[in-house]
């Protein structure tokens, strides 16, 4: 029993570190994402190219963060991920008609 | 619950979740931070409504440098790994490392306030620019100033769960405290990747 | 002497019972008192406006006063009454009809309730110091930012604080109904209130912080000299409208949809019948849910926003009578070949049904933006949304009452009272606000103090005026019901109407640990199954055992009295720099509290199996 027990624990812990290099190379995209964002603006690039770039980047980091920091790709998410997501579409609503509809 | 049941020999791969208090803390939090996700989204909307009603006042061209941002969303993005490291060290039961790495991301997060504090103060008294000076400046000040205040927010609740527990270690009881505290600072991460796009990189374009 | 003190103690200790409740049936009494006091001082300012109108120049209130009568009126009546009576429904039902022992969070629910009332002092209390709001419920910069006094303070202050509440609420609720459903209970069997209780709380999610962060931009540019919508600086009073209408508009279904709710419960239960085309009456509700934030802007059609926005905003209007078309028809259908039981709830449910479907006849009138530029601002939008607010929520309310008045306190309500109750509201409802299309048809606008002699406006104002007494015959009628019942009515079963959900399976009022074992769900409408199968009560899911439950706790109260003192601090700083040590000791009262909180831990107490076994002997 005992026994048992402890080989459950190690490959808890195994698993959990695997887990955990993964964080870590998210973590190294996260910084790429940024030092190109930061780049881009640095360079003087057209702007027609790098708003739509810079919000993109944004998103995925913002996917990393939810889905590998927040564990959000871990099961039991479903309904997190749901209202995430209904949440994303009322913010959405909000900021495109906040945006576009307001100096008529 | 009786001691025996909350201080188990080893903790269950889902510690935050494996009492019924830890999975009704976890999906209201989650709730919580879809709501959140609206209220930030209303003031992003009002500032990309007003970012150019600076009322010949300074604009975001003249007053954001990007040096300062970059140091600040690289201390934030850190501090997002290490609470990722404190969580992990939790479902390993080290209650010590967890402590440790909770205390770095308390460190980096104080790190992010102090710039964003020398900020304000720069432009206020540097630039003159202030909530008043137009609606530029109130909706700017009030988008970073909320987010800020998210910030100290998370740092008090953090510090206060780390001295609470210090004695005591980890248990089924305070795990998802610490667990949903982590969640609102990834949060924060998440509010500023926005912020540091949407306010100062197409800001300065 | 001792029977005195006796006497005292116990009165101190009901006090005491009440500040310090985190158990949903009390706190649910909680709501219902307040939400039922608020519901009546909305009522005056109502009847106070009706003798204003009834007659042309009429003189009785100043237009100031007005102003204030008609802000007040609708500000309480939609967040100090209806939202926190459908709480207290919620609370009353919800848990039971999941087969729940509480709900998720307790201490938020208490917390919930506390920061509601404070909230609403806040609001009441510009009536003594120095006038009340009067920049109309929906506070349309610049008016409200320019509004002299402390009356729009008082709303945004109050707003902000009671908004807090109900949002806790909503997510309490849904956390609720998701995670501490009994075993059996799947999405599909739930009872129609307790869907609709799940998607109002979704809405209240996602609109309240919304209205949240317009309230703080409204506060700023009125205390803090910010420039959001003030055009000198720069601002813009289209972001207000923008904000409040993405709350706004989910708020009038929040409130419309736990109403569907009941009416669905109470309609199935009084036709003997299961609730006809339930999976479509689901899909109805999360439908309504869906479309309720697609379509804020169609109360900003008269602001300009465009030929293009406009349409698609009233498109998507539109499509919202497909699925309350939906809803009407299944109702219809549900009484079909049913064996009818009429009595007080079901006559709000049968009245209901038509003076709803006038209003949502109306408000697809009113989606058509070329046509709404002449309803704009008349009596004509006056009478659609009381014939959905009134006829639809109200009448819920009103039919919920009566309903689960058993199930709350162990007593009917007088059927006689009950039915006077409904004739003369109904009359009285009809009469006040039929007559109110015309009205705005004709021109009159809304919102004015006076209207003039010799425009033919005379009569139909005066029938209106009288409708509204009638309704407050109605509704006084009601209260002495209310009492009646409490003092002469005899204890009933737990199951008086032959009920189909698991709140019947259990004793009226119920026990504070609810179900003693928790219940086996076997299909939808569990307590009607386990009856057609010739059993008693419902089948447990697990053995008689120890029953966990959440300690009573102050703090909820003290961290919303905290709250309502830094509120005060605020609003006057303005005039003084010192009062911002209110907001300090204010602040410093609610965080307090909320370290409090979170450092003591509360494991909650057991109630032992020996006792439980004790108690079902005496039964």
């Amino acid at each position: 029993m005992a026994e048992n027990t402890n080989i459950h624990e190690n490959y808890k812990r195994k698993k959990n570190k695997e887990e955990m290099k993964q964080q870590v190379i998210t973590f190294a995209l996260m910084i790429v994402f940024t030092l190109i964002a930061f780049g881009m603006v640095m360079a003087d690039l057209s702007k027609l190219f790098v708003i739509p770039v810079l919000l993109v980047l944004a998103a995925v980091q913002v996917g990393f963060q939810l889905y590998y920091f927040m564990h959000m790709s871990h099961k039991g998410h479903e309904m997190p991920a749901l209202m995430i997501y209904s949440g994303a579409f009322v913010a959405f609503m909000t900021v495109l008609t906040l945006s576009v509809l307001i100096w008529w | 619950m009786s001691d025996q049941t909350l201080n188990p020999e080893t903790m269950p791969e889902q510690p935050e979740r494996a009492t019924l208090e830890g999975k009704n803390k976890f999906l209201g939090f989650w709730f919580f931070l879809g709501g959140e996700t609206v209220l930030f989204a209303s003031l992003f909307g009002t500032y990309l409504a007003l970012r150019n009603s600076t009322n010949d006042g300074p604009g975001a061209e003249e007053l954001f440098g990007l040096e300062l941002v970059f140091v600040m969303t690289m201390l934030l993005l850190t501090s997002s790994l290490t609470s990722v490291y404190a969580m992990y060290h939790m479902k390993n039961n080290s209650f010590g490392k967890m402590q440790l790495w909770l205390g770095i991301t308390v460190l980096l997060g104080l790190g992010f306030l102090g710039c964003e504090l020398y900020e304000f103060y720069h432009y206020i008294h540097g630039e003159g620019f202030t909530l008043r000076s137009s609606a530029f400046g109130s909706a700017f000040y009030t988008l970073v100033g909320f987010h800020g205040g998210h910030v100290t927010f998370g740092l008090l609740w953090i510090i206060a769960l780390m001295v609470r527990n210090a004695k005591r270690g980890l248990n089924l009881y305070n795990a998802p405290k610490f667990y949903i505290a982590s969640l609102y600072w990834h949060f924060i991460d998440v509010v500023w990747v926005f912020i540091f796009t949407v306010v100062y990189l197409m800001g300065v374009i | 002497m001792s029977t005195a003190v006796a006497q005292k103690k116990g009165f101190g200790a009901f006090i005491w019972d009440y500040l310090t409740t985190v158990d949903h049936k009390k706190i649910a009494h909680l709501y219902l008192v307040a939400g039922g006091l608020f519901f009546l001082v909305g009522g005056l300012e109502a009847l106070l406006i009706r003798i204003q109108l009834i007659k042309p120049d009429n003189d009785f209130v100043s237009a100031g006063f007005y102003n204030e009568l008609l802000t007040m009126h609708g500000t309480t009546m939609i967040f100090l009454a209806a939202m926190p009576l459908i709480f207290a429904i919620m609370n009353a039902v919800v848990p039971l009809q999941i087969g729940a022992r509480d709900v998720a969070f307790p201490f938020l629910n208490s917390l919930g309730f506390w920061l509601f009332l404070f909230g609403g002092l806040i609001l009441n209390c510009g009536w003594f110091l120095g006038g009340a709001p009067d920049a109309g419920w929906t506070a349309y910069a610049p008016l409200s930012t320019v509004s002299p006094g402390h009356g729009v303070d008082f709303y945004v202050l109050g707003l902000q604080i009671s908004g807090a509440g109900t949002l806790i609420g909503g997510i309490n609720f849904l956390v609720t109904i998701i995670n501490m459903r009994a075993p059996g209970m799947t999405y599909m069997r739930m009872p129609l209130f307790t869907w609709t209780a799940l998607v109002t709380s979704t809405l209240i999610l996602f609109a309240f912080p919304a209205l949240t962060v317009g309230l703080f931009l409204l506060m700023f540019d009125r205390l803090f000299g910010s420039g959001f919508f003030n055009a000198s600086m720069g601002g813009n009073s289209v972001i207000w409208e923008h904000l409040f209408w993405i709350f706004g508009h989910p708020e009038v279904y929040i409130l419309i949809l736990p109403a569907f709710g009941v009416f669905s419960d109470v309609l199935s239960t009084f036709s003997k019948k299961r609730l006809f085309g339930y999976t479509a009456m689901v899909f109805a509700t999360t439908l309504i849910g869906f479309l309720g934030f697609m379509v804020w802007a169609h109360h900003m059609f008269a602001t300009g926003l465009g030929p293009a926005a406009n349409s698609i905003f009233a498109i998507a209007t539109m499509a919202i009578a497909v699925p309350t078309g939906i809803k009407i028809f299944n109702w219809l259908f549900t009484l079909w070949g049913g064996t009818i039981t009429i009595n007080s709830a079901m006559l709000w449910a049968l009245g209901f049904i038509p003076s709803f479907t006038i209003g949502g006849t109306t408000g697809v009138m009113l989606a058509a933006a070329a046509a709404d530029y002449q309803y704009h601002d008349t009596y004509f939008v006056v009478a659609h949304f009381h014939y959905v607010i009134v006829g639809g929520v109200v009448f819920g309310l009103f039919a919920a009452m009566h309903y689960w008045w058993p199930k709350m306190f162990g007593k009917v309500l007088n059927e006689t009272l009950g039915q006077i109750t409904f004739w003369t509201f109904f009359t009285g409802f009809h009469l006040t606000f039929f007559i109110q299309h015309f009205l705005g048809l004709m021109g009159m606008p809304r919102r004015y103090w006076t209207f003039l002699p010799g425009q033919h406006l005379e009569t139909g104002n005066l029938v209106s005026s009288i409708g509204a007494f009638l309704m407050a015959i109605g509704a006084i009628v009601f209260v002495i019901n209310v009492i009646y019942t409490s003092v002469k009515a005899p204890k009933v079963s737990g199951d008086p109407w032959d009920g189909r959900t698991l709140e019947w399976s259990i004793p009226s009022p119920p026990p504070h640990y609810n179900f003693k074992q928790t219940p086996l769900v076997r299909g939808l409408d569990p307590l009607w199954i386990e009856k057609m199968e010739g059993r008693k009560g419902i089948t447990p899911a697990e053995p008689l055992d120890d029953i966990h439950m959440p300690n009573p706790s102050i703090l909820p109260f003290i961290m919303s009295l905290g709250l309502f003192i830094a509120g005060f601090g605020f609003i006057y700083q303005v005039d003084n720099l010192s009062y911002l040590w209110l907001v300090i000791l204010g602040m410093g009262i609610t965080l307090g509290c909320m370290l409090t909180r979170s450092v003591k831990d509360d494991l909650g107490h057991h109630i032992h199996k020996e006792d439980l076994e004790k108690e079902g002997a005496e039964q």
